[in-house]
């Protein structure tokens, strides 16, 4: 296992945190948040600009080449940050997907333009009645001639609402638990019969309800092999796993610090709060949980990308489970230490409080990963 | 599982059970079991309900206009009206500045004060925190000045509930620096329409307008305001947060939520079966369940001792809190990915449902996330469950 950071790593770092530190300050991020788009497209290019949109995307198509421990400091600096932008949808997930399954025409025609902050993708896989099974797909795809007609509905389809290009879950055989026959498609957002009613989610982040009628798309649009696009769901499930854990340590790490400050700070009965031994050792207990769950992290970004399936589920819900774990601790510890202050809007301590929530219901909450672990 | 009631308590809870079917709108239930707010108008429609019936204000004595009930009444009458999703009653004038006229109040005081407050004419806030003063309430700096016959009082609370809606405020003050903190406070009560009384809004964050700060710029209260005697507010307080701590065990509020909790669960599908037939969830439901009895025997036997509020009122506030807690996280855990969306226009507005618009997922799972982060409050509020153990440690000689 690797703990040490390697030069590009330590650079990446330095950029996002400075990025997030000089462009992503509280009302900044207010007003972000607040607009149409719910995300900076200036932010989005600069992103471009300063390489982070292209870490993982291989040389041939603009990007560096680099591998998910590059990404990783980068997830963890906008965790930090708590940044909205849709990083995760179109850079771990869209573009993961396409990198790994894509034929050399689509990765040509789509990952130079997410490298280069052109395009946004999102991956609509969940359906209503999901939950957080990833071979339940009812959404069918009928061959037409030299077309696939889709029909269905995706639920709470991260990053949907800005992406110019839909990578969208279809059966094209079998039953709606059947593990094969799950196929992948390209369909652009502005696809005749896709409808997209978007939303914020707890976090503050965008993402839509999606619904396919009828919607025509090339044969060429297929990702992926045809009934076999399960193993590739999954993996890219995993990888966004991974990356919210990057996201959620770096989260709490940043929210422990500042309930440290405001205990050391914050005066009651004339002395600072944090000279109370029952709120010691709570923080005490977040800190032990910080720290629980970057061991775990480092677990997560080694098998972010591996190959064994069965080894990858592993070790990646053993990952997620801690890192719940650890982000439920931190974030409720902070809001009852900080007390009425970290109920408002006004104080960052129940943003992150809110990023922890929603993270822990992100990609598999405890009780699937807990029961993915045990089946081994 | 339902504990066994004596017959007359059992009757009893079939009489209010059946009044609250009969009475209560059906769209003001459906905002109290989705976690929407209740309007004013809705709040006040429903207390004159309760005093045509003569149950209004069910803790106060025949003598002031309540409905005289014995503890074990009272346990019953707040247990079913919660089940039943009936608008939990505004604590701040019926249960907490009420007790305290009760006992304290001038004739003169009782008379005006106490049949507005059963009718709801008088909506009362609480100044009790302030910016430097939570956990440390006695600590306060808000200044009142008699100048003749008026209060001149300056300074600024926060947290205060509902301050928007209110048209009362009950309010401790600071009347003499040179004391000791607590023997240098005194509790007023006035209109919030007095000139300089500012109300801000805090948003917090499920995105709702409960809470507000309140600013005094050199604001004149009657004299008459004074509440018993002057420098003695901090005696007051602490009687009213008491009977605050008993109301706070929310134990029928509680098994309405673990009903809705067993609905959504069984809903929710998961490989073939439902998520309630999953052994850890069912598990953690039963361990709800279980701590939930726990609570309401102890609150029991505390009624059938018969005594004041002890230790009991910090148990019945810790173990009551942790329980809502508890059954908000298993709540958006039942709802799994449908806990993410968070919508704004979905019943979270302080008029009540607010949209016409379709709800996105499954319409019970519409306001849980708001209801998670706004209910980690209840171990915040109230005296932070660290200070009730504090106190019950106290009393232990530790």
């Amino acid at each position: 296992m690797e703990f040490s950071a390697s030069e590009t790593q330590t650079m990446l770092r330095e950029t996002a945190e400075r990025l997030v530190r000089d462009r992503y300050g509280f009302e900044e991020r207010k007003k972000i948040i607040a607009s149409d788009d719910g995300y900076s497209p200036a932010l989005w290019r600069e992103f471009a600009s300063l390489g982070l949109l292209g870490v993982e995307v291989p040389e041939d198509f603009d990007g560096s080449g680099g591998g998910f421990d590059d990404i990783a400091v980068v997830l963890e600096a906008l965790g930090q940050g708590l940044v909205v932008e849709p990083y995760l949808s179109t850079v771990v997930l869209g573009a993961g997907l396409v990198a790994a399954a894509g034929t050399p025409e689509q990765k040509r025609d789509v990952l130079p333009r997410v490298a280069g902050g052109e395009l946004q993708l999102a991956l609509a896989h969940g359906e209503p009645q999901s939950r957080y099974a990833l071979n339940h797909v009812e959404t069918t795809a009928r061959k037409d001639g030299g077309y696939y007609v889709i029909d269905g509905r995706k639920a709470v389809v991260l990053g949907a609402d800005s992406a110019g290009l839909l990578i969208v879950s279809a059966r094209t055989s079998g039953k709606t638990q059947d593990a094969a026959g799950i196929s992948l498609f390209l369909v652009e957002r502005q696809a005749a019969g896709v409808g997209v009613r978007a939303h914020p989610n707890v976090d503050d982040r965008r993402a839509a309800e999606i619904s396919l009628e009828g919607v025509r798309v090339s044969q060429d649009a297929l990702l992926g092999p045809l009934d076999g696009a399960l193993p590739l769901i999954e993996a890219a499930f995993d990888r966004g796993a991974a990356a919210l854990c990057c996201e959620a340590v770096g989260a709490m790490s940043a929210l422990n610090a500042l309930t440290l400050d405001y205990l050391k700070t914050r005066n009651q009965f004339g002395r600072p709060i944090g000279k109370f031994q029952v709120l010691q050792h709570r923080m005490a207990d977040m800190v032990m949980a910080e720290q629980q769950a970057r061991s775990m992290l480092y677990l997560a970004i080694e098998n972010a990308g591996e190959a064994n399936a069965a080894a990858r589920r592993q070790a990646i819900s053993a990952a997620k489970v801690q890192i719940n774990k650890s982000a439920l601790v931190v974030g409720r510890g902070a809001v009852q230490l900080h007390g009425g202050i970290a109920m408002t809007m006004e104080y960052i301590a129940g943003h992150y409080f809110r990023r922890l929530t929603a993270i822990e219901k992100m990609m598999g909450d405890t009780d699937y990963h807990l029961s993915r672990f045990s089946e081994g | 599982m339902d504990l066994k009631y004596p017959d007359g308590a059992k009757q009893f809870a079939d009489e209010v059970r059946a009044f609250v079917r009969a009475e209560l709108p059906a769209t003001i239930k459906e905002k109290v079991i989705r976690h929407a707010k209740v309007s004013p108008d809705e709040q006040r429609l429903w207390q004159r309900k309760l005093c045509d019936r003569g149950w209004a204000c069910p803790g106060w004595p025949r003598q002031f206009g309540g409905p005289g009930f014995d503890a074990m009444q009272r346990h019953v009458f707040d247990n079913v009206m919660s089940e039943e999703g009936a608008p939990p009653a505004l604590p701040f004038g019926e249960s907490m500045i009420a007790p305290v006229l009760f006992h304290v109040g001038s004739e003169e005081q009782k008379a005006e004060i106490l049949p507005r407050i059963r009718t709801l004419e008088y909506w009362f806030c609480q100044g009790f925190s302030e910016p430097g003063s939570g956990s440390d309430l006695a600590s306060l700096k808000t200044r009142a000045v008699l100048d003749g016959d008026e209060w001149v009082i300056n300074g600024q609370k926060t947290w205060t509930s509902f301050a928007h809606f209110a048209n009362m405020m009950f309010c401790l003050v600071r009347t003499d620096p040179a004391a000791k903190l607590q023997e240098g406070i005194s509790m007023l009560v006035f209109p919030m329409s007095l000139p300089g009384i500012t109300v801000r809004p805090i948003i917090s964050i499920d995105g709702g307008h409960s809470v507000n700060e309140v600013f005094f710029d050199n604001v004149r209260a009657p004299a008459k305001s004074l509440i018993g005697e002057a420098n003695k507010g901090w005696t007051y307080a602490k009687l009213l947060l008491g009977h605050e701590r008993t109301s706070i065990a929310r134990i029928g509020q509680s098994k309405r939520e673990l009903a809705l909790l067993k609905t959504l669960a069984a809903d929710q599908g998961v490989g073939g079966t439902s998520l309630l037939d999953q052994a850890g969830f069912r598990a953690r439901v039963a361990a709800v369940e279980i701590e939930l009895l726990s609570l309401e025997i102890t609150a029991l036997r505390t009624i059938s001792a018969g005594g004041a509020p002890g230790v009991e009122a910090n148990l019945l506030k810790i173990k009551g809190s942790e329980i809502q807690q508890t059954l908000t996280e298993l709540l958006i855990d039942a709802a799994g990915p449908y806990a993410l969306p968070y919508d704004p226009l979905r019943g979270l507005g302080d008029n009540g449902l607010g949209s016409n618009m379709e709800p996105i997922g499954p319409d019970e799972a519409a306001a849980l996330t708001p209801n998670y982060l706004t209910t980690r409050v209840v171990t915040i509020y109230g005296g932070s469950n660290e200070i009730q153990r504090n106190i019950i440690a106290k009393s232990l000689g530790l």
